[in-house]
């Protein structure tokens, strides 16, 4: 009988939560919203990521609703954790569609929105991820990404460093657990035989062994490396900076978008990072009108400087505005209305975003040159 | 007949099987009507997995008494055998008779590697086995994070390095990649192949259990030495309750990765953290207690998805429930006060004069 007793219990329980959920799902105001839902890691490993493209899409959000809206109707974001894994993302998603979401801005990772590709492309609901990489992300004719996808990074990286001529041998550290990484790591390694330059050590490490490099740097050493491309992020970059120095090998680092928040890393010295390249779409110190004014809003608001997620988040945001103006929407259209309305129109939109001149063709990837900069004085400066 | 519905664990295992097939058939009717939230559409296979996955370590933990904390790794071996397996075969025969291939490679693999797990391990007690199976759930892992398998013209490549190892020529297609996984899993599993699979499961162990066998593998856990002496098989019938565990393990597998797109070995679905969450199921369910495994399998998988109205503040309350209803279900105290106020006693209180 006590089970019983248990078994009451928990149905109270999960009653309690029921009525508590569906009160505060009903927020919605009188007036017609554009219901935009999105999925990303807010809790574990990767929260760091998730919190960026929220906050970012945040103050996209809060600006087009005090600009107006678009065309009068004003946007309602919610944000769901998908703890960056697949069937959590799912669930997110498949919750968002509870509350009435009509586009779905998402998801932060590759894994988690691959598996929610197939989903929404199911429901036909227009998705927009800000910053999964994958091209797997958008195999859909229904998804749209606003990074860079990853064989692109690699190759215009590898395209680089043989145009400039950098460097004959190249090293290249990696993280062999993310999809990120290795993704670039793939399509630079194929990239790199036509461009002149040798790989002679490619080192791989996942993610539970990311604390010691010097295995990794002292092949890349031996090997008489003069660049080390770097196609991770920036916390374990830090890390390599700091080994590589205090082993007394002083190669070139070339590093992808991800590279981009190392001078922000705590205790990193980061004069180390000295004379580092990196490719990125966006660059906080940029002078350009609308990276000061983004960096400037995210500062105020959230007393950091913001990463490349953040501003992917706020350029997706920007990317379904314009489409939703292009393509004649109106907020009482059924997702599935938008998302044709809005696969039509995203095409044909052109903004200029924190991440550079964005505009899309019919495949959803985002066409844009990279900006390749170099680390002088700890601030980034354009590298011709 | 008479003395079938007399006889006490009958009854019970009736109760058990009934409890599934009539939430089964009230969630298939509210879904018949389209009153079922996506959410929780969403959710019904997952729920299946997990409940095949916390009655098959009961298995292990209640019944034959041993702490195995690598069960993820199974389901991981289940999920990513069937996946390669049915990616392999797509197209070239009916959905059916591919996702039952699929559910019969995945299970025996999964099987298979208990065996081989279980004879070394089983030779070790509580806190070793413990820790065996831990690592050998990791093990899994991430073996299954640096395969890379490819299929062109000229057959199937195999590399541990990277994908461009493959050298698979132009329109060769990738199979696992590595840490990025299997993409593209056929979506077969469906809420009646999962309720099915969920009563294979209850038959296979609560039969086990009830059976000869089954009493066999508890007086091992009950008192090792007496079962020795009396001529019990004992590495024989922990090796059978194992096995039998990692096969449904396997099956709960299968069932998990063809139901999504994309299957990734990560710390998140095949860690450690997974076999301890499995282990939670159990205990919070009741130690050999498999209704209350089912219970507890399908209420801490819901809960999470139920507090996202709360946000930032999910886990944390998450967390402080598992603790309430953890000191609940097993602290002296509570246990005492229960016994003092429970709705048994105070019936059989009102009702018992008269009986006298």
């Amino acid at each position: 009988m006590k089970k019983l007793v248990s078994l009451l219990m928990a149905l109270t329980m999960v009653a309690v939560m029921v009525a508590g959920c569906g009160s505060s799902a009903g927020t919605a105001s009188g007036e017609a919203t554009y219901k935009i839902g999105a999925t990303g890691p807010i809790s574990g490993d990767a929260a760091l990521y998730g919190i960026a493209v929220k906050n970012g899409m945040e103050i996209a959000i809060n600006e087009i609703n005090e600009a107006g809206g678009v065309n009068g109707a004003k946007f309602e974001l919610n944000f769901q954790d998908d703890e960056c894994d697949a069937e959590k993302a799912v669930n997110g998603y498949n919750t968002l569609k509870d509350w009435g979401m009509q586009v779905f801005i998402g998801t932060v990772t590759s894994g988690a929105c691959i598996a929610v590709a197939a989903n929404t492309y199911e429901d036909n609901m227009f998705q927009i991820t800000p910053s999964g990489s994958d091209p797997k992300c958008i195999e859909n004719p229904n998804a749209f990404q606003v990074c860079f996808a990853d064989p692109s990074q690699g190759k215009k990286s590898a395209e680089y460093i043989g145009n400039k001529d950098l460097a004959k041998k190249v090293a290249v550290i990696y993280d062999s657990s993310s999809s990120y990484s290795s993704g670039i790591y793939a399509s630079f390694a194929a990239e790199a035989a036509n461009q002149g330059f040798d790989i002679v050590a490619a080192e791989a490490f996942t993610s539970d062994s990311k604390s010691d490099f010097s295995v990794q740097l002292q092949k890349a050493s031996d090997e008489g490396a003069e660049l080390v491309f770097l196609p991770i992020y920036y916390s374990e970059a830090s890390l390599i900076l700091t080994q590589a120095n205090q082993m007394g090998y002083d190669p070139i680092f070339f590093g992808v978008d991800g590279m981009d928040g190392i001078l922000g890393v705590t205790n990193f010295d980061t004069s180390l990072a000295e004379d580092v390249m990196l490719l990125t779409p966006f660059a906080a110190d940029s002078t350009d009108e609308a990276t000061v004014h983004f960096v400037n809003a995210y500062k105020e608001k959230y007393g950091e400087v913001p990463m490349q997620f953040a501003a992917d988040g706020y350029d997706a945001v920007y990317a379904v505005k314009e489409a939703l103006e292009k393509g004649g929407c109106e907020p009482t259209m059924s997702a599935s209305e938008l998302c044709d309305k809005l696969v039509a129109a995203i095409t044909q939109v052109k903004i200029t975003g924190v991440t550079g001149e964005l505009s899309w063709d019919a495949s959803g990837e985002s066409n844009r040159d990279p900006k390749a900069v170099i680390i002088k004085n700890g601030a980034y400066v354009l590298f011709e | 007949m008479k003395k079938l519905l007399t006889n006490k664990i009958f009854k019970n295992n009736l109760i058990t099987y009934g409890i599934v097939i009539i939430a089964f058939v009230v969630i298939s009717i509210i879904k018949g009507t389209g009153n079922l939230s996506s959410l929780f559409t969403g959710l019904l296979v997952p729920l299946c997995a997990y409940i095949i996955l916390a009655v098959s370590l009961n298995l292990v933990v209640g019944i034959s008494g041993e702490l195995s904390l690598g069960h993820a790794g199974f389901m991981c071996v289940g999920a990513f055998s069937s996946a390669l397996f049915s990616k392999c075969v797509v197209g070239t025969m009916p959905d059916g008779l591919r996702f039952l291939l699929a559910l019969i490679i995945g299970s025996v693999l999964a099987g298979i590697i208990g065996v081989l797990i279980g004879i070394p391990v089983l030779r070790l007690k509580g806190d070793y086995l413990a820790i065996v199976t831990l690592a050998f759930g990791e093990i899994i892992k991430n073996i299954i994070n640096v395969i890379y398998i490819g299929r062109d013209s000229k057959g199937f490549h195999f590399s541990m390095t990277s994908e461009m190892d493959l050298n698979l020529e132009a329109g060769g297609e990738t199979l696992i990649n590595g840490a990025q996984g299997i993409t593209g899993t056929p979506k077969d599993s469906s809420f009646l192949i999962g309720f099915i699979l969920v009563m294979i499961t209850l038959f296979i162990v609560l039969n086990l259990i009830n059976s000869r066998d089954g009493r066999a593998i508890m007086a091992i856990r009950d008192n090792r030495i007496a079962a020795e002496s009396i001529g019990i098989n004992i590495t024989k019938y922990k090796l059978l309750a194992f096995t039998v565990s990692s096969v449904l393990a396997g099956a709960a597998g299968v069932l998990y990765s063809h139901n999504l797109n994309n299957l990734q070995a990560t710390s998140k679905n095949f860690g450690y953290n997974m076999s301890i969450m499995f282990l939670v199921f159990v205990v919070l369910g009741g130690i050999g207690n498999i209704r209350g495994s089912i219970i507890a399998a399908v209420l801490l998988t819901l809960l999470p998805e139920l507090l996202r109205g709360l946000n930032a503040y999910r886990m944390l309350i998450y967390a402080i429930v598992l603790i309430a209803i953890m000191l609940f279900n097993w602290a002296p105290g509570a246990l005492a006060f229960r016994e003092k106020y429970s709705i048994k006693n105070w019936l059989s209180k009102k009702t018992g004069k008269e009986e006298m």
